[in-house]
C-alpha cells in the first residue's frame, strides 16, 4: 500500500440482516486516477461508496483519505473530507429550479447571483450546458443529471464518486464528460467511476475494482484486458450471448400516423407529425437524447396522452382516444423510463405494482374487486420468470436495486402477452447481467411474433436488438432504415450530433 | 442550527403508537394547563375523559357519544378518501352545511304530508346537496386549476351565509312566531330521524356512519379504485400511467367526501338539531378532519378517533358544567390533539439534529 493514495480502505465489511454486502473489501485510489468500480447488482457497490460517502458504517474495517483516518458519520463529514458524489436516482426538488436545487445541496451556499454565475462558469468550463434559472421538473434526466455533476463539482472534492453518470448520455454527450473527467483528474481530482458499460471503462479509466458477492475479485488496469475477460470476472462466468434468431416480420400491428402532439409543459417537447409503422416479430429501435419527445411519444402510445381520432391505431382498432386501461386490454403496453414514480410507485408492494397495469389483461380484479390471491400468484411468476432478487412479492418497490426493480417492471409487462410493448430506456442503470436478461425477454417476445419499439439512448442496446432504427429528435421521428449495415457515424448524422455540446469548450 | 434529518428506519409500530401517544401527550398539557388556571388536574381529566362513559350521570351522557361520533366518522370515512389520494377537501363543514338545507328543504316542501318516501328523498337530496357543494372546488380544480383547499375552505363562509339566509328568510317556521329556523322536523315523524333505540343514541346516522366505515374499507383495501387512489396519492405519474384520469378522480373525491358530509348534515337537521338555524354548522365538518388523520386515514382508525373526538365534545360539555372550565377547553384539546399528532408523526419520519456552523 502507497501512503501517496487519495484513498484507502482496508478490510471494509458490512454485515446486513441476511447478506454480506460488503466482505473486507480493500484497495486504494491514486490521485488524478480514474478509478472504475465493476460489479453485478448486489455485487457491494452501492454499499460500498455509501461506506465512503458517509451513509452506511461499516462493521469493521478502516479507510483513509490523503493518508489521515477516515471516519465518516454523514455525508456533511464526508464532503468536508473532500469527499463528491452524484447519485444515480437524482435527489432534486422538481418544484425548484437548478440554482435553488444547488444551493440546497451545498454546506455553505453563497449568495444567489454569485451561485448562478459560478454554475455557469462551471457548466460552460466543464460542456455540461444548463440554465440556472430553469425549472426541475421540466428537465430530462440527462439534465437532471448535469445538475447533480455540478452540484458535485461546486464542492470541489479530491474524490468524486459518480454512480453510472453515461447511462442517460449520448456517445458524444459521455465522450464529453470523460473530457470534463480527465480535465479534473489532471487537476488531481480522482475519480472513483461506477459503471457496467465495460468499453467505457476499457477505455477511459486508469483501474479497475471489480466486486462480486461483497468481494475484492481484483484491481487491474482495465486496458490490458478485454471487456469479455473483465465481463467473465464481474459474473463469475461466461456472458450470455444475445439470441436474434427466429424473426420474421408478419403483419402491420401499430400504425401512428401523423401524430402531432402540443408540448405538455413549458420546457416539454412537441411531437411532430410522427410517423411509424409496426409489424409483427419486429423490434423497432428509436434512438435519440433523453428531452427530445421520447417520453411524450411513449405516454401518446400508453395512453397517458389522448392524440387526435385516428393517429394510433393497433391491428386496424383506432386507439387514439383511449386511457391506458382500453389500451391494455387491446393489447398496447408500454413500460416507461422512470422507475420509481411512472413505472412503479415507490411505496407500493410489488403486488400492488403488479396491480397497477396487470389488472386489466390478467383479470386481476373482476368487477372492481381485487383477488389477491391471484396478484400474488402473478408477482411470484414476474419475480421467478425475470429472476427479481428481492424478499418476497410484499417488498415495497423503492426497496429494490435499480436493476431489479427494471426486470420486474419489464417482467410485468412481458409476461401479460402484449401485442405491441414500447419500452423507454429499458436497461438505464441496469447491470451487465441484468440488462441482457432483459433484451433477450425483449427478443423472445418479438420471435413470439409480439411487436416492441425500444426508445433508448444506448446505441449499442438499440442495435443488438432493433430490426429498423429511426432517430427522434426535437419531436420529429426520422425514417427508419435497416440496422443491417448501419455504420456509427450515419446513425450520428441521423441523431443530429451532440446537441448543444460544445466540445471547443472543453480543452484537455 | 437546528435540522431536520429523515430517518432511515421508520418502524411501522409508530403508526399506531403515535396516535395513542398523542393522546396521553395532550392529556398530560391539559392536566398541566387546568393546574395553572387553578383547578384540580385530576379532576378535570378524569371529568373530561372518564365521567362521560363511567361517572354518576354518564347514563345521560353515554348516548351522545354515538350521537356526536356518528357525523364526525361519516364524514371523516368521506375525507380520508381524498387524503389518500392527494386531495385536500377541507371545506366539508360547508358540504354538511348544504347537505342539511337540502334535506330539510324536502322535508319542508312536502310538510305536512305523510308517507314512507319523505325520509328517503330527504337522505338522497342531503347527499345531492353536499355533493354538489364538493363538486364546485372540484369543476374549479379540473377547469382552471384553482387549490381545492381554497376553494372549498371559503365554500363554508358561503354556506354559513346562506344557511343563515335560509333561517331567517325562505325557510323560517311560518308557526314560529317569528323566531329564526326552520320547523323542528323532530316534530315531522315522517322527516325526522329519532333515536332508534332509546338510551343508545342510535340514530340512521349512526347506521349510516357503520356502513360507512365498512365501504370505505372495501375501496380502499379491497377495490381497484381504492388502489388507485393510493397510487395517485404517492406517484401521480404512476396513477396515471396505471390508467387513473386525474380530473375524474378530482371529481370523484370531491364528490364523495361532499354526499357523505351532506349526509351526516341531513341526519344532523332532522334528527339532533331538528332544524336549519343560522348556527347549524357546528364544526363537525372541521372536526372530521382531525378524525380523519388521527385515524390514519383508515376507516378503523376514524371510528376510534370518532369516538375518542366524540368524548372531548362531551367530555367538555360536562366538564364546563362541573367545574365551570371555559368553554374553549374542547377546541383546545382538539387543537392540542392534532398538534400532538402531526408533532409526533414528523419526529418519527425525522430525527433533529444540531449542526454547528463551521
Amino acid at each position: 500500500m502507497s501512503d501517496t493514495a487519495i484513498f484507502r480502505a482496508e478490510g471494509l465489511s458490512k454485515t446486513y440482516p441476511g447478506v454480506k454486502a460488503n466482505d473486507a473489501i480493500s484497495f486504494e485510489v491514486r490521485p488524478g486516477d480514474i478509478h472504475a468500480l465493476l460489479g453485478e447488482n448486489g455485487a457491494g457497490k452501492s454499499t460500498l461508496v455509501k461506506t465512503i460517502y458517509g451513509l452506511v458504517r461499516p462493521d469493521e474495517g478502516r479507510m483513509w483519505m490523503n493518508g489521515a483516518s477516515f471516519e465518516p458519520a454523514d455525508p456533511n463529514a464526508a464532503r468536508a473530507a473532500g469527499v463528491g458524489m452524484v447519485f444515480q436516482h437524482f435527489s432534486l426538488f422538481d418544484a425548484m429550479n437548478v440554482a435553488e436545487n444547488i444551493a440546497l445541496g451545498l454546506d455553505h451556499p453563497p449568495p444567489r447571483r454569485e451561485l448562478a454565475s459560478r454554475i455557469a462558469t462551471l457548466s460552460e468550463e466543464y460542456g455540461l450546458p444548463l440554465n440556472p434559472a430553469r425549472q426541475v421538473a421540466d428537465l430530462s434526466a440527462g439534465e437532471r443529471q448535469r445538475v447533480e455533476i455540478i452540484r458535485a463539482l461546486l464542492g470541489d472534492p479530491r474524490l468524486l464518486i459518480m454512480d453510472e453518470p453515461t447511462s442517460v448520455l449520448t456517445p458524444q454527450e459521455a465522450e464529453i464528460l470523460f473530457a470534463t473527467l480527465r480535465k479534473l483528474a489532471a487537476k488531481g481530482t480522482s475519480i472513483l467511476y461506477i459503471s457496467h458499460k465495460l468499453e467505457e471503462i476499457r477505455s477511459h479509466c486508469d483501474r479497475a475494482t471489480i466486486l462480486r458477492g461483497g468481494r475484492v475479485i481484483d484491481s487491474c488496469d482495465p486496458r490490458e484486458h478485454s471487456a469479455r475477460e473483465l465481463a467473465a470476472m464481474m459474473v463469475g462466468g461466461e456472458m450470455r450471448e444475445i439470441d436474434r434468431s427466429g424473426r420474421s416480420p408478419g403483419e402491420v400491428l401499430l400504425t401512428v400516423d401523423n401524430l402531432s402532439l402540443a408540448a405538455q409543459s413549458v420546457e416539454g417537447t412537441a411531437l411532430k407529425s410522427v410517423s411509424l409503422e409496426l409489424r409483427a416479430g419486429e423490434v423497432l429501435a428509436i434512438g435519440g437524447v433523453a428531452g427530445n419527445g421520447q417520453e411524450e411519444l411513449l405516454a401518446a402510445l400508453s395512453g397517458e396522452i389522448p392524440s387526435p381520432a385516428g393517429t394510433v391505431t393497433l391491428a386496424g382498432e383506432d386507439l387514439s382516444r383511449a386511457g391506458p386501461a382500453l389500451r391494455r386490454r387491446a393489447g398496447l403496453l408500454a413500460a416507461p423510463e422512470d422507475r420509481l414514480g411512472h413505472a412503479a410507485v415507490p411505496g407500493f408492494s410489488l403486488v400492488d405494482n403488479a396491480l397497477l397495469t396487470a389488472t386489466v389483461r390478467q383479470d386481476l380484479a373482476p368487477g372492481g374487486m381485487i383477488r389477491h390471491g391471484a396478484a400474488r400468484d402473478y408477482t411470484q411468476k414476474v419475480i421467478a420468470e425475470f429472476d427479481v432478487r428481492t424478499p418476497g412479492p410484499d417488498t415495497a418497490a423503492r426497496a429494490l436495486s435499480g436493476g431489479n426493480l427494471q426486470k420486474f417492471v419489464i417482467g410485468r409487462e412481458v409476461l401479460q402477452a402484449p401485442r405491441v410493448l414500447v419500452v423507454n430506456q429499458p436497461t438505464w442503470g441496469v447491470d451487465a447481467g441484468a440488462a441482457a436478461s432483459i433484451r433477450q425477454a425483449l427478443l423472445n417476445l418479438a420471435a413470439g411474433g409480439a411487436g416492441v419499439i425500444v426508445i433508448s439512448q444506448d446505441l449499442d442496446e438499440l442495435l443488438e436488438l432493433g430490426d429498423r432504427f429511426c432517430a427522434l429528435n426535437e419531436g420529429r421521428l426520422s425514417e427508419p432504415r435497416p440496422v443491417e449495415g448501419l455504420s456509427l457515424d450515419q446513425i450520428g448524422l441521423m441523431l443530429g450530433g451532440a446537441h448543444g455540446m460544445e466540445a471547443a469548450h472543453v480543452a484537455t | 442550527m437546528w435540522q431536520l434529518e429523515p430517518r432511515s428506519d421508520a418502524p411501522l409500530i409508530w403508526q399506531f403508537a403515535t396516535p395513542v401517544m398523542a393522546v396521553i401527550a395532550t392529556m398530560l398539557t391539559g392536566a398541566l394547563l387546568f393546574g395553572l388556571m387553578g383547578y384540580d388536574p385530576v379532576a378535570a381529566i378524569r371529568t373530561i375523559f372518564w365521567d362521560p362513559l363511567f361517572g354518576a350521570s354518564a347514563g345521560y351522557s353515554r348516548p351522545q357519544l354515538l350521537v356526536k361520533a356518528g357525523p364526525l366518522i361519516l364524514i371523516a370515512c368521506g375525507l380520508a378518501v381524498g387524503f389518500r389520494a392527494g386531495i385536500w377537501n377541507i371545506g366539508a363543514e360547508g358540504q354538511y352545511i348544504m347537505g342539511g338545507i337540502a334535506g330539510a328543504a324536502v322535508a319542508l316542501a312536502a310538510y305536512p304530508a305523510e308517507g314512507w318516501w319523505i325520509f328517503p328523498a330527504m337522505v338522497v337530496a342531503g347527499a345531492l346537496g353536499g355533493w354538489a357543494w364538493g363538486m364546485i372546488p372540484a369543476v374549479l380544480r379540473n377547469w382552471f386549476g384553482a387549490s381545492e383547499i381554497l376553494v372549498s375552505l371559503m365554500l363554508v363562509y358561503v354556506a354559513q351565509k346562506i344557511a343563515a339566509w335560509m333561517a331567517f328568510g325562505p325557510m323560517r317556521n311560518p308557526e314560529g312566531f317569528g323566531m329564526p329556523g326552520s320547523r323542528n322536523l323532530s316534530q315531522y315523524p315522517a322527516a325526522s330521524n329519532p333515536e332508534m333505540f332509546p338510551g343508545t343514541g342510535i340514530h340512521w346516522g349512526v347506521i349510516a356512519a357503520s356502513f360507512a366505515v365498512f365501504g370505505i374499507w372495501v375501496l380502499m383495501s379491497r377495490h381497484i379504485r381504492g388502489l388507485q387512489i393510493r397510487a395517485a396519492g404517492e406517484a401521480p405519474r404512476a396513477a396515471r400511467f396505471a390508467g387513473v384520469r386525474p380530473s375524474a378522480l378530482v371529481g370523484f373525491c370531491l364528490g364523495l367526501s361532499g354526499a357523505l358530509a351532506g349526509m351526516a348534515g341531513l341526519f344532523e337537521a332532522a334528527g339532533p338539531a331538528g332544524q336549519i338555524t343560522d348556527s347549524f354548522g357546528s364544526g363537525y365538518g372541521f372536526t372530521a378532519i382531525i378524525v380523519a388523520f388521527l385515524g390514519r386515514l383508515h376507516p378503523v382508525g376514524i371510528l376510534l378517533a370518532g369516538l375518542l373526538m366524540a368524548l372531548t365534545y362531551i367530555g367538555g360539555d360536562i366538564a364546563q358544567l362541573m367545574l365551570q372550565l371555559p368553554a374553549a377547553t374542547v377546541q383546545v384539546f382538539q387543537g392540542m390533539l392534532l398538534f400532538y399528532l402531526l408533532g409526533f408523526d414528523l419526529l418519527t419520519r425525522y430525527r433533529i439534529r444540531r449542526r454547528i456552523a463551521a
